[in-house]
């Protein structure tokens, strides 16, 4: 089967000389439509440089990356440009919406930009804007929502049309635990949608919400959690 | 240990019987923690004796009715107030792993502190998990297994800052003077 993802041998180096940084060191990580991974690590291990060359927004030094069985050094500029509207879906620690749209138009904007009609558009947005629950501000500006509901409204516009791709940096970082945690609900309700999603985090108890959580450092993977087991063995734990 | 007042705390709503107190138990802290029947009768025993609670109906210890008593509802409110035990046991075994690690020439203490991290994150995983498929107001079940991963979390944060702290020692990693210090940092044990 095609991952939704697929690094291989990815390595990212800035610089020349002797000031060249290792971002990333071939790095190679697969993921499936269904799965949420968390990264992990510290500042400066390379997660935001993986986020950003997985999802076309920068180019490896080598190895390679896949989006849906798709290799992007083998497509043109203008294709990973269209690759990166119609698969992959971004969201950020500071929402990044637009603020003079609305959530509505905020949402379709990648649609439209990609040919959709405005009202096909429109309705595909509201109903993203309905699965995250915010369907009732969708005439509203961003300064008019919550931090919470910036969040579900970027959420919208990354999951919105087709995406098989979630790329999400620090997406509860601006958020109290309790609205990080309603984030990782909802990531984890889009990969349960068919979705494939990758947050990066550096808060242990939003990585938990992942099925796989990936460790970082110096830019090299250097671990990942195993399947966790049931949870009877939890009970089990628990009985003190 | 705090079943005692769990169960005076239920006792507060009404007398019940013993089966009823242990079924109300455990679906009061979301099934998180078991509770077994024996462990109610010995615990409503005990807290007869201390006139905190009081029985009616005779024969079967299953067949009793147990009522709170004023002293129990004052005992009760007291618990409520007290602070529980934040002093951390005073060997805390993550800790000393940690430290011992650091005396031995050669070992790379990075890769033990990643796996009791990977470790303590797939504990974390699974409680999370349990909050996840449970329904979204089970507010029981959320308070048990954020009490948990928060515990669990503080483990990680400690990794992470014992991570980088070592980041600054001198390479190759030398023996620290004075053999395994007491750790003075209040952290959590890994059991």
């Amino acid at each position: 089967m095609t991952s939704a993802l697929e690094l291989r041998h990815v390595s990212k180096v800035y610089g020349s000389g002797p000031s060249e940084v290792h971002a990333l060191s071939e790095v190679d990580l697969s993921v499936e439509r269904g799965e949420l991974v968390a990264v992990m690590g510290p500042s400066g291990s390379g997660k935001s440089t993986l986020l950003t060359i997985a999802g076309s927004l920068e180019e490896p030094s080598s190895g390679h990356v896949l989006v849906e069985g798709t290799d992007l050094a083998d497509i043109s500029r203008s294709d990973r440009a269209k690759l990166r509207r119609r698969s992959i879906g971004f969201v950020f620690q500071d929402f990044n919406l637009l603020p003079g749209l609305t959530a509505i138009e905020n949402v379709t904007l990648p649609l439209e930009l990609d040919g959709t009609r405005a009202k096909a558009a429109q309705e595909t947005g509201l109903n993203a804007l309905e699965e995250l629950d915010v369907a009732e501000r969708a005439g509203r500006f961003p300064d008019e929502l919550s931090g919470g509901e910036r969040q579900r409204v970027a959420i919208a516009r990354a999951i919105v049309g087709r995406r098989g791709l979630l790329l999400a940096d620090e997406p509860t970082g601006a958020l109290d635990s309790l609205n990080g945690e309603a984030v990782m609900r909802l990531l984890r309700a889009a990969t349960r949608r068919g979705v494939a999603g990758v947050v990066v985090t550096h808060e242990a108890y939003l990585a938990s919400w992942a099925d796989r959580v990936v460790f970082l450092r110096d830019g090299y993977v250097v671990d990942q959690t195993h399947a966790a087991p049931g949870p009877e063995s939890l009970l089990a734990a628990g009985d003190r | 240990m705090s079943v005692p007042y769990a169960l005076l705390a239920l006792l507060s709503e009404g007398p019940k019987h013993g089966l009823r107190l242990q079924n109300e138990f455990e679906s009061r802290t979301g099934e998180v923690w078991p509770l077994n029947v024996g462990q109610v009768y010995t615990t409503l025993q005990r807290l007869e004796r201390d006139g905190l609670v009081a029985s009616e109906g005779d024969g079967e210890r299953s067949r009793k009715r147990y009522a709170i008593t004023s002293a129990g509802s004052e005992e009760l409110a007291d618990w409520l107030r007290t602070p529980p035990e934040l002093v951390p046991p005073p060997r805390d075994e993550l800790v000393i792993k940690v430290l011992v690690a650091l005396q031995i020439p050669g070992i790379d203490v990075g890769e033990i502190l990643q796996a009791h991290r990977r470790h303590v994150i797939e504990v974390m995983q699974r409680y999370t998990h349990i909050k996840a498929e449970a329904a979204e107001d089970d507010v029981p079940l959320a308070l048990v297994a954020d009490a948990e991963l928060f515990r669990l979390e503080a483990i990680v944060r400690w990794l992470d800052a014992a991570d980088a702290r070592l980041k600054h020692l001198p390479a190759p990693t030398p023996a620290a003077p004075g053999g395994v210090a007491e750790p003075t940092r209040p952290t959590e044990v890994a059991r």
